[in-house]
């Protein structure tokens, strides 16, 4: 039974169709089930992204039996096709056609922004990957929540141990030019100065760059660190790069959570050997979930999970702790949303995470390192910051009366022309 | 210093893989008289297919013909059954092969997945070739030397065949050429072949240096369009120049004024849109 419905649950995923129910064979005698509604990207250059993310939420439902705390769970996904204005029309289609209870994702910033007054007005429960910073910080949103980190969340951790643990003074930094880029940068150099050392140079390639020759060419010398924050593809490209150049080795390379991910790890391979990331995630965290988790995405996908599936899979893991405190009651908007807020987990796949005021997660920030084990390359876990909630160290007070992370803020006063 | 030298030779590393892109997009332009929209989907599935090859353990050089070859026969089967019956009906073609650059970008990825498809350089050519203190990959050095021998097959091709003659005569005067007996229609298809299998391979070539990846397509085309757009449709030297000065604006636009990279490439297009429509090389269309 169980293996022909893995059949089914795989050609949904080939056919690529945009909205497709999944539903349990066995339906159990139970009321209505929990509808979801999941919006995903499943075409153009995001797309591989919004794959993973399908395969981690999946496998968390495959694992439970297609239930959530007893509930039998009807999924509706949605390919978002990874643009802002077909974002809001399949929102509304989620809510009004479908009647869903919860909405998971958007992956993409702009699609975030883009439903804001959307989830506000249906007063939709919402968990996000998405990292952009004032969803969770000065416009929050009291429907959305974020269980895996905002842009800069890990960037804060890899600058302190880029400063204190690597010594490195002199950096440069690179990240795809848009909001993502912007912020996950801004999260490093403001740790990083704030410490003592200096950002020399700031490179912004486009998105759709095709080549990083020219600005790798561009790189000034004698940098300590030199820290990369590209999202998708664009991460395997520059590391690859990186080692065409004859750079690799002049000096430490360091970055955010997207570049090095599992999903491209075997790809990057040892051009990436030694590279330092932050994340909230590693395929190699020995908590039991974790372990079952990477286990079955490698049974079913013959992958490590990256950051997308884990994301996804941690909306399972918030999802089933919120339900069971609402006692089953999703159809209650203010306490199921109330509930999702209120979870404390502490055995999940990134560890133990809560969630602050404004629904941003706060969590074991990691520092991984890529090694090479057997035939195969891992981002081992090097170093663990416990605790780091998205305001850092800093007081949250103060940390809201600044702008928001930006290409120009933090100022870098410290460019060399 | 070394900055200059190495941008310069990005600059013309880049621009050979342009020429190899868009050299049988401008002929085909030229003697049809329709931009074949499809042109970067022919590269990303070049692209895919080499990467393919590699993938399950084939010599980088074989991926190159099979690239070249499976893309090849899709550009014979879309001259051929698509266009064929479309013919006179410029404005039908054009929207038609940009119909078939959705299907087949969206068939990549479905076979291919959203994740990027990773093409390593033969290994004898992954070590960085150092020049006097700096390192410039050779692999690029070697895509040059290729364009270049391309080049010169294509302008030997062009000038000192049959063929070439009478691919130049349909594109200089389509009316005449027909009237003088030139079998103008068979022309097409292999012009069409030639651009396909030449973007099938350069996907190849470009795959070591921009992988195959979901949008390779779209990222493609536009710059193809530059090309052609400043070289003058039908022109191979309009191509070849045009590919150089396109890879040396993009790059030098890129390292000295990166806020205004996608500006300063664009700019000369549209100057020569106003002054020289019909590009640097080219005759004027009928």
């Amino acid at each position: 039974m169980s293996m022909k419905r893995r059949t089914v649950l795989k050609g949904l995923l080939a056919t690529g169709a945009s909205v497709a129910a999944v539903k349990a064979p066995y339906v159990q005698a139970q009321p209505a089930p929990i509808r979801i509604g999941f919006l995903l990207v499943k075409t153009g250059p995001l797309a591989s992204g919004g794959l993973q993310m399908e395969q981690g939420f999946l496998t968390y439902l495959k694992d439970r039996n297609n239930t959530i705390a007893g509930r039998r769970v009807e999924l509706t996904v949605s390919d978002t096709t990874g643009n802002p204005a077909v974002c809001r029309t399949k929102m509304q289609e989620l809510v009004e056609r479908f009647n869903v209870h919860v909405v998971l994702g958007p992956l993409a910033a702009f699609e975030a922004l883009a439903i804001d007054d959307l989830i506000r007005q249906y007063r939709m429960p919402t968990l996000a990957l998405a990292g952009a910073e004032d969803l969770t910080q000065r416009k929050a949103n009291p429907w959305f929540t974020r269980p895996g980190a905002t842009s800069a969340q890990p960037s804060h951790a890899i600058a302190d141990f880029t400063f204190k643990d690597l010594g490195a003074r002199r950096a440069a930094t690179t990240a795809d030019d848009f909001a993502f880029g912007h912020e996950n940068v801004a999260g490093f150099q403001r740790v990083f100065e704030d410490l003592g050392g200096r950002v020399v140079q700031k490179l912004w390639p486009p998105l759709n760059a095709p080549d990083y020759g020219t600005y790798l060419s561009a790189l000034k010398p004698n940098l300590d660190a030199f820290y990369i924050g590209q999202a998708g593809s664009n991460g395997l490209k520059i590391v690859r790069q990186i080692a065409e150049y004859g750079l690799k080795g002049k000096f430490k390379l360091v970055g955010g959570f997207t570049p090095i991910d599992e999903s491209l790890i075997q790809q990057i391979g040892e051009d990436g050997m030694g590279a330092y990331t932050g994340n909230w995630y590693s395929a190699e965290l020995e908590f039991p979930e974790n372990r079952k988790f990477v286990e079955l995405m490698n049974r079913d996908y013959k992958v490590d999970p990256g950051v997308y599936a884990a994301t996804c899979y941690l909306f399972g893991e918030v999802l089933e702790a919120a339900v069971k405190a609402a006692a089953g009651n999703v159809e209650d908007k203010e306490t199921f949303q109330k509930a999702i807020r209120g979870v404390k987990l502490t055995n999940s796949i990134r560890g133990p995470c809560h969630f602050d005021e404004f629904g941003n997660v706060v969590g074991n920030i990691y520092i991984r390192q890529v090694q090479k084990r057997g035939n195969k390359y891992v981002n081992a876990v090097i170093k663990t910051y416990p605790n780091v909630s998205q305001f850092w160290t800093y007081n949250k007070d103060e940390f809201l009366k600044n702008p928001v992370y930006s290409r120009d803020w933090p100022p870098a006063r410290y460019l060399e022309k | 210093m070394q900055f200059w030298i190495v941008q310069t030779l990005n600059s013309v590393a880049f621009g050979a893989l342009l020429f190899l892109l868009s050299s049988g997009f401008s002929l085909a332009f030229g003697l049809m008289r329709i931009p074949n929209l499809a042109h970067g989907a022919f590269f990303m599935l070049g692209a895919y297919l080499g990467a393919t090859v590699v993938y399950f353990g084939g010599n980088f050089w074989l991926a190159v013909l099979a690239a070249g070859l499976g893309v090849g026969l899709v550009g014979i089967a879309l001259e051929r059954f698509i266009l064929r019956p479309l013919a006179g009906n410029i404005q039908g073609q054009v929207l038609v092969t940009l119909g078939v650059a959705f299907i087949i970008a969206d068939v990549c990825l479905l076979l291919w997945t959203g994740d990027p498809w990773t093409v390593p350089a033969p290994p004898s050519l992954r070590p960085p070739l150092l020049l006097g203190g700096f390192a410039f990959p050779t692999y690029r050095l070697v895509v040059v030397a290729i364009a270049l021998v391309a080049a010169v097959v294509l302008y030997v091709l062009m000038e000192r065949t049959r063929l070439g003659a009478m691919i130049r005569a349909g594109v200089d005067d389509m009316e005449m050429a027909r009237g003088v007996g030139i079998p103008v229609s068979l022309l097409f298809t292999i012009v069409f072949l030639l651009g396909a299998v030449l973007a099938g391979a350069a996907g190849a070539f470009g795959g070591p240096i921009l992988n195959a990846y979901p949008g390779l397509d779209a990222d493609m085309l536009p710059l193809a369009l530059i090309v052609v757009i400043l070289g003058g449709a039908g022109s191979l030297l309009g191509a070849f120049v045009g590919s150089f000065v396109v890879g040396f604006l993009y790059n030098f636009g890129i390292a000295l004024f990166p806020d205004l990279a996608y500006f300063i490439l664009f700019l000369p297009m549209v100057l020569v849109l106003v002054f020289v429509p019909q590009g640097l090389f080219g005759r004027a269309l009928p």
